[in-house]
């Protein structure tokens, strides 16, 4: 973030506190949710269903996560809690990885090479931009019917990997790359492809960071399409197991461990957002740019 | 002609790096987009056996179904609260971030968290603090006298997943403006301070209008989110209810198509959410654009 | 044998012809600079011969090897771009390396090669750095010594001065003229800047418009132009230019004086031609006669060393150009005084004013 003016216009004091106070109610009403799950999460059944919740955080968290973690969890078919994160993890990865694989490639070819369709195919892949899952469920769902891919990892990430906004991004940047640095590896022999990972490929870096930040967390927050894809319990994502044990209308939820599902569910895309956050805000700030 | 970019002269290989990409464009965008076209001027005998074209005749049925045209309302003010809302609240806090020195990068790391969030879940959490059963709002709210029934009332079941849906957009908003406020060359600021102007209008007078762009970039994001990316809070809340009160389009889609099989119906709103996604995006891209060449 | 041979080379871009029939013989070890305004070509010229740039027609062979068809790395040259084109993220020895690596040569061969380079260029302290660390002028030794390592059958030096301020050109560019002499490769250097190509070439080519007007050592390309867009681009201040008419014992300026240049052949009355005199061989003569042209001071440069009078002649007239006259620095001119100047013997050029080239 840039410097601050500070010399000249002198925020005053007054205005100041209430910008941080300001900013401290922001950030409860922010966190304030999750920190009321990650209490309930503690606290035994009994206690979460008679309201209020206590304030702070109580006992049973040991209790509650091993027995998410590793005894089944009734509603969604016996299937523990480790699975799901297993299989959301599985799922995050891939399309992050994919996605960014291919879509580097891609954009590699559109702006170094000359061949002809060259713009026929960038506009292809850009007017996917306009075609997002939601407007075309029921055939989408036909194809991976089709080709038998319901149920399976593949189906759950090869469909979502070929996105317009990663290509766009690299396209962008890769224009960047002034012509001499190619021209001067073209003199010292190198290949398109050499020219890709010796050099390309490490001027891409904070790139290729700050997308994979974001396509993780796409990846992992993905809803309507492991709804559609996915029948089998130990197949589900955490999201959709989730969705699958709540029931307000049937006494049988354990909320308690939809509770702990839940902050399982929240903690890995929260960590990896904070943790890279230099290079997600930087990403992010760029990509829709 | 495009740019004079130096390219190599290989004329198998591009073909090669764009093929992954294009096939699975093909196989899961081209292929399906058009099976919904052509399934949308379709429509099937009662027992599945023969379909025959019917022209825009499902389209027309649709405009006059109450329960669509019900959905179009339902979307259209989701969309418009969530997005006013999740900026407003946004664009308050990165005003007052830009006005603090010390712990700017605190604060930033604290607001970032519902990005984290899938849609369904930030739904989830709201229901837990305002379910009527168990959730410890809701409890206060009943305890004051309101009757705070989501399950029943449908306008309370939109309160909810607006609030849901704009609490989760906030922390992408706050992002872009502080990072649109960062943007103003710091001497327009002191410009003004110096010719007199206090803290309220210089926000009004040059920060706001400066930050239009970012402001307009906004708009059209939070609306295609609420659009698209709430499926899983509406599925995961209210599942459309209580009686259809918070049936968006896409929802509408979902339902009618997957859970009630109305192949027809359901590819003719898909065709027509393909055209209001085509007609936002286009305007994104035209404006956005344009946005970087004010510079 | 390196040497270069550019036969009748054209090149289009579409329909439209950019460098209309160039040919060169360039000597193994010999340096030959490419001179000319921007937009002339001769980058494009250097391009085809690095291969970077098709060549529609024409031929160009490198060590007797015809080369038209071959892709950069196959031809055996090495470049020195005008903005480094160094890669930003790998160290100084890496970037060295680079080309080597490629070729497949031993880990200890490449460490040989350029250690050797780097101690040429003094750039030992530096190996480690990333290009970013560095300043202007040791990122172009970088760059040179990229080319350096591959000991290829030529250099090709593209403009590769213009970037830095005028001190650091003049001594780098005698470090560029040692460093070639020292390892006598051939080289091919394309500038702008005709002090830059008269220090340091062998041979120069004088590019306008896509047409080498002249190919020459730098005294012949100074002495004998070949037309008037090369008598105006070398030498500064620019050649006076003035138009006149042949009529057999002298030539008949605009103004109506007649000159007769000394020791310099005439061409047939009637054809209109161009009066070519350098401001430095026109000289003050003492009183009695000898006067080729009486120039009326309009404005005055002391420069120190020289002193540049400027004004027109009452024999070409009041219109036109200005004349350029430069003066030994102790010589003192006002303005308003009247100059009678001679041309040097043999120092009149003269242009057919039509085709521009000389007579």
């Amino acid at each position: 973030m840039a410097e601050p003016v500070d010399s000249m216009v002198q925020n005053n004091r007054g205005s100041r506190l209430i910008a941080h106070a300001g900013l401290i109610l922001g950030i409860l009403i922010v966190a304030f949710p999750i920190y009321y799950t990650f209490v309930a999460s503690t606290q035994s059944l009994q206690t979460i269903l008679r309201p209020p919740l206590p304030l702070l955080p109580g006992k049973e968290f040991f209790d509650n996560y091993g027995e998410a973690l590793f005894g089944g969890v009734g509603r969604i078919g016996g299937v523990p809690v480790s699975t799901l994160l297993f299989n959301t993890t599985v799922v995050a990865l891939a399309i992050a990885i994919g996605k960014i694989a291919i879509s580097i490639l891609s954009a590699f070819a559109i702006v170094f090479f000359r061949f002809p369709l060259r713009m026929f195919f960038f506009w292809a892949i850009f007017v996917t931009l306009m075609l997002p899952v939601e407007v075309r469920i029921l055939p989408t769902y036909k194809v991976m019917v089709d080709l038998g891919l319901i149920d399976t990892y593949t189906g759950l990430t090869l469909p979502l990997m070929a996105s317009a906004t990663a290509t766009l991004l690299f396209r962008q940047f890769f224009m960047t790359i002034p012509g001499e640095l190619v021209e001067a590896a073209r003199v010292d022999g190198a290949g398109p492809m050499r020219f890709f990972f010796d050099i390309l490929l490490p001027l891409s870096r904070t790139n290729i960071a700050a997308l994979f930040v974001i396509l993780f967390i796409y990846g992992w927050t993905q809803y309507l399409w492991p709804l559609l894809v996915t029948n089998r319990n130990d197949m589900n994502t955490i999201v959709i197991g989730l969705k699958k044990m709540i029931s307000f209308a049937d006494a049988d939820t354990e909320w308690h461990l939809v509770m702990v599902t839940c902050v399982l569910a929240i903690l890995p895309p929260v960590l990896v957002v904070v943790l890279m956050q230099r290079w997600f805000v930087k990403g992010l700030v760029e990509t829709e740019k | 002609m495009s740019s004079p970019r130096v390219t190599f002269s290989n004329k198998l290989l591009p073909y090669l790096l764009v093929a992954p990409q294009l096939a699975i464009t093909l196989v899961f965008f081209y292929w399906p987009a058009s099976q919904a076209i052509y399934q949308s001027v379709l429509r099937e005998d009662p027992f599945g056996l023969r379909s025959r074209f019917v022209g825009l005749a499902n389209f027309q049925r649709l405009f006059e179904d109450p329960n669509y045209i019900n959905s179009f309302w339902v979307t259209a003010i989701f969309s418009i609260s969530t997005a006013v809302i999740a900026m407003i609240v946004a664009l308050l806090l990165a005003v007052m971030a830009d006005r603090i020195i010390k712990a700017r990068g605190f604060y930033r790391t604290l607001m970032i968290w519902p990005y984290a969030v899938a849609p369904a879940i930030a739904g989830m959490l709201w229901l837990f603090m305002f379910n009527p059963t168990m959730g410890s709002f809701a409890y206060m709210l009943r305890a004051t006298g309101y009757n705070w029934d989501p399950l029943l009332k449908g306008d309370q079941a939109m309160v909810l997943v607006i609030a849901a849906a704009a609490w989760k957009q906030i922390s992408y908003n706050f992002l872009f403006f502080v990072a649109g406020l960062q943007a103003i060359p710091k001497s327009l600021i002191e410009a003004a301070a110096i010719d007199g102007a206090g803290e309220n209008r210089r926000f009004w007078t040059i920060q706001f209008p400066l930050i239009a762009p970012t402001t307009f970039f906004l708009l059209v994001i939070n609306t295609v989110y609420a659009f698209f990316d709430t499926f899983g809070i509406i599925h995961a809340v209210t599942g459309g209810g209580p009686g259809k009160a918070t049936e968006t389009l896409v929802y509408k889609v979902y339902n009618d198509g997957f859970v009630n099989l109305m192949f027809g119906s359901s590819a003719a709103q898909s065709v027509i959410l393909m055209i209001i996604v085509i007609a936002l995006t286009a305007v994104q891209f035209r404006f956005v654009e344009r946005k970087v060449h004010y510079g | 044998m390196a040497t270069i041979s550019i036969k009748e080379v054209r090149k289009s871009y579409g329909n439209q012809e950019v460098i209309h029939g160039v040919s060169v013989d360039v000597e193994d070890g010999e340096f030959i600079v490419i001179v000319g305004p921007s937009g002339c070509g001769k980058s494009t010229l250097l391009r085809m011969v690095a291969g970077l740039e098709r060549i529609t027609s024409g031929t160009i062979e490198i060590a007797g090897k015809v080369v038209n068809e071959l892709e950069p790395r196959e031809r055996n040259i090495a470049m020195v771009f005008q903005n480094y084109a160094l890669y930003p993220h790998m160290t100084v020895f890496d970037n060295m390396a680079y080309g080597l690596k490629i070729m497949r040569l031993p880990k200890a061969e490449i460490r040989a090669r350029v250690d050797k380079a780097a101690a040429m260029l003094q750039l030992e302290p530096y190996l480690q750095r990333k290009p970013r660390e560095l300043s202007g002028g040791q990122r172009q030794r970088v760059a040179m010594g990229r080319a350096l390592v591959r000991d290829p059958a030529a250099f090709l030096f593209d403009e590769p001065l213009s970037n830095l301020d005028a001190k650091l050109r003049v001594q780098m560019r005698l470090e560029i003229k040692q460093m070639q002499r020292s390892v006598g490769t051939t080289s091919l250097y394309v500038t702008h800047d005709q002090v830059e190509a008269m220090t340091l070439a062998d041979r120069l080519i004088v590019m306008n418009q896509g047409v080498a007007e002249q190919v020459g050592t730098p005294i012949s390309v100074y002495e004998k132009p070949a037309s008037i867009f090369v008598a105006g681009f070398i030498g500064s201040p620019a050649m006076n230019l003035i138009p006149a008419e042949a009529q057999g014992d002298g030539l008949r300026l605009a103004g109506g004086g007649v000159v007769k240049p000394r020791d310099v052949a005439l061409p047939d009355a009637g054809r209109k031609v161009l009066l070519g005199v350098r401001p430095e061989h026109l000289g003050v003569v003492d009183g009695s006669g000898g006067a080729d042209l009486a120039m009326k001071v309009a404005a005055v440069e002391a420069l120190g060393a020289d002193t540049l009078a400027h004004g027109h002649a009452q024999e070409t007239g009041e219109t036109g150009e200005m004349l350029v006259a430069r003066l030994p620095g102790s010589t003192r001119v006002a303005v308003g005084d009247t100059l009678p100047l001679a041309i040097g013997p043999g120092m009149a050029h003269v242009f057919d004013a039509g085709t521009g080239k000389r007579i």
